[in-house]
């Protein structure tokens, strides 16, 4: 199979106004992978799928990252004047990058048996329905996984056939696999609490001593 | 008396009767049905007793294995990886150690990689064995096959429960080989039991596969193009009986699999009948592997000693393993941060993703038939939903 670098140039060269960026895997893996623009990634899908060097026919795993916000302290060495004098001070600088929602595919070739190669999308931000295009008629695998992505993630695949949550029921309003996600604080009753449930019952149910005894919830 | 009864017109369609005709029914099959294999529901909208919409319906397992892989360290969720597809635990095991291996990096022993080939082929077995039995179940043939198949798959898990001291989850393998050496005696036995399968295939072959209902319930039914098997992520028997040559032994070698022997068989028709045969002819092929694997073990080490399991933290960076899993390509996709915990812990589940053109198989049928082709995908519902 080609390198990355080469599947990203004739990407480019095909579909006119492709950006497509290779990102890195600094793991021992050696699995690079190629970051594609919303616009053009319906094209390069069916490019990567349609090429006959490539032929990209099976995408096998579909799944969603959620990256946060996050600051990087980086110490940075500037010139400055003290006291008159020229000196290198060194300063920490922070570096604010936001946080996005990524699409992660996982795609190889049944005909020419090589891969993975791997694509990713990226969304804008973090809000709820944050949308991405759909691969899903490219690629008819990725119909379900998709779907869990928006299940789970909250991401909107602009173009899928049937995007409903497919693992959570249907009334269910949040994303669970998001990294800021929160249970509901839904205590059920439980006849021993101890430790972090006995906090959590005590939050829920007022002390009862006439009724609870010796085994009331507020022992203290 | 004849003359009361609605006269019934004769219709193109089976078992439709002709004051129905062009009505659809909308039917709710499962979860609690024993022909779904778990607790998996199907809405379907029927003609008559003919399927013309199938929608499933999933989740009734679900419980975010993947979010608690998120928060476990990578050892602590290695036995949580039997609970996946809970009949084949051993392969699990595998898939996850192969890609965490990648992830950091790790080196495998010799004697390892043989016995993990010889653990994974006796999931085969039990796997497919197994799958022989529900199927004829599905289809009518109560109790008796499903028992054969059952007395076959018990001798396996009686060797898995020696070495690792549980029956199905087994948790057996370790990042950088596995985590007990076999117990005197334990090859002599499972020589014993490889040795008399054949003449169980032999028996269920003659009794079974050559049935004039069995092959009227299988044949032309359910049938796959391989165009469309490919491009649905259809993997694993279901895959090469659309006569697709595709197996992730094959391709990818993992392990030692290059240095040993065996065909991959392939199906012409892509109906349950050939998905049925695969698993019948992979399991001869499973045999010879055995063979071959019991015969060329090794001595030595069965753990890489330079790999720290349990304050395992791999270099920063992601890995995407995967294995030719009974029932198809089961894979993990990781990524770490450099911490003890994966960052993002992903499943891909062969059984979901066979899943995916379910109704496109289905329409047509008759919803005796949707049972049959249900069955003939193979699907575990703890590795569905997850």
């Amino acid at each position: 199979m080609e390198s990355i670098e080469e599947m990203k140039a004739r990407a480019e060269q095909a579909i006119s106004g492709a950006r497509l960026e290779i990102v890195p895997n600094p793991g021992p893996a050696g699995q690079p992978s190629l970051l594609l623009d919303h616009e053009h990634a319906f094209a390069v899908a069916n490019f990567l799928r349609a090429d006959p060097a490539l032929r990209l026919d099976y995408c096998s795993n579909v799944t969603g990252v959620d990256w946060l916000d996050r600051t990087v302290k980086k110490k940075v060495k500037v010139k400055k004047l003290v006291d008159g004098v020229e000196k290198e001070i060194e300063e920490t600088q922070e570096e604010f990058f936001p946080g996005y929602l990524e699409a992660v595919y996982h795609v190889y070739s049944i005909e020419h048996k090589h891969g993975p190669v791997v694509v990713r999308l990226r969304t804008r931000d973090r809000a709820e329905g944050a949308p991405l295009p759909s691969l899903t008629p490219v690629w008819r695998s990725a119909e379900f996984q998709e779907r869990e992505i928006y299940d789970l993630y909250g991401i909107h695949f602009e173009g899928h056939p049937d995007l409903r949550r497919i693992l959570m029921w249907d009334e269910f309003t949040d994303f669970p696999m998001r990294k800021d996600y929160r249970e509901p604080d839904d205590y059920e009753y439980e006849p021993t609490p101890h430790d972090e449930v006995l906090e959590k019952a005590k939050q829920h149910y007022a002390p009862r001593p006439a009724e609870d005894g010796a085994e009331h919830l507020a022992a203290d | 008396m004849t003359a009361d009864l609605p006269e019934i017109a004769e219709s193109p369609q089976r078992g439709m009767s002709s004051h129905l005709a062009g009505e659809l029914l909308e039917v709710s099959m499962g979860p609690q049905h024993p022909s779904t294999h778990g607790v998996f529901r199907m809405n379907v909208a029927l003609e008559g007793e003919v399927v013309r919409k199938l929608k499933p319906v999933f989740g009734y397992l679900h419980r975010n294995h993947e979010k608690i892989g998120e928060n476990t360290s990578y050892l602590g969720s290695m036995p949580y990886t039997d609970r996946l597809d809970y009949f084949c635990s051993m392969t699990n095991n595998w898939a996850y150690a192969l890609s965490v291996e990648k992830l950091a990096g790790i080196e495998v022993p010799e004697r390892a990689e043989y016995l993990r080939i010889i653990l994974a082929e006796l999931t085969r077995l039990v796997n497919h064995t197994s799958l022989l039995g529900f199927l004829l179940s599905d289809m009518g043939a109560w109790g008796t096959p499903l028992m054969y198949a059952f007395r076959e798959r018990e001798r396996v898990l009686d060797l898995f429960e020696s070495l690792s001291g549980s029956r199905m989850m087994c948790d057996y393998m370790r990042f950088g080989g596995c985590r007990v050496d076999l117990p005197a005696g334990w090859m002599e036995r499972a020589r014993q039991i490889v040795d008399g399968f054949p003449r169980f295939f032999d028996e269920f072959e003659e009794l079974i596969t050559g049935n004039e209902i069995l092959m009227a319930r299988t044949q032309e039914v359910g049938k796959l193009s391989a165009a469309l098997a490919v491009n649905a992520g259809i993997t694993g028997p279901g895959l090469r009986a659309s006569g697709v040559n595709y197996d992730i032994r094959k391709v990818d070698g993992y392990g030692i699999y290059p240095r040993f022997k065996f065909r991959v068989p392939l199906g012409e028709h892509g109906d349950c009948y050939d998905r049925l045969m695969m698993r019948v002819l992979e399991l001869r092929e499973t045999i010879g592997i055995l063979h071959q694997a019991m015969d060329e073990l090794p001595e030595g080490p069965i753990i890489n000693p330079k790999v720290k399991i349990r304050a395992f933290k791999p270099p920063v960076g992601e890995a995407y393993g995967r294995i030719e899993a009974p029932k198809g390509e089961l894979g993990f996709y990781l990524i770490s941060d450099g911490t003890g915990n994966p960052y993002r812990y992903r499943v891909r589940p062969p059984s979901l993703v066979n899943l995916t053109i379910l109704e496109d198989m289905c329409l047509g049928h008759t919803v005796a038939d949707v049972m049959v082709i249900l069955g003939s995908i193979d699907i575990v519902m703890g590795e569905v939903d997850r």
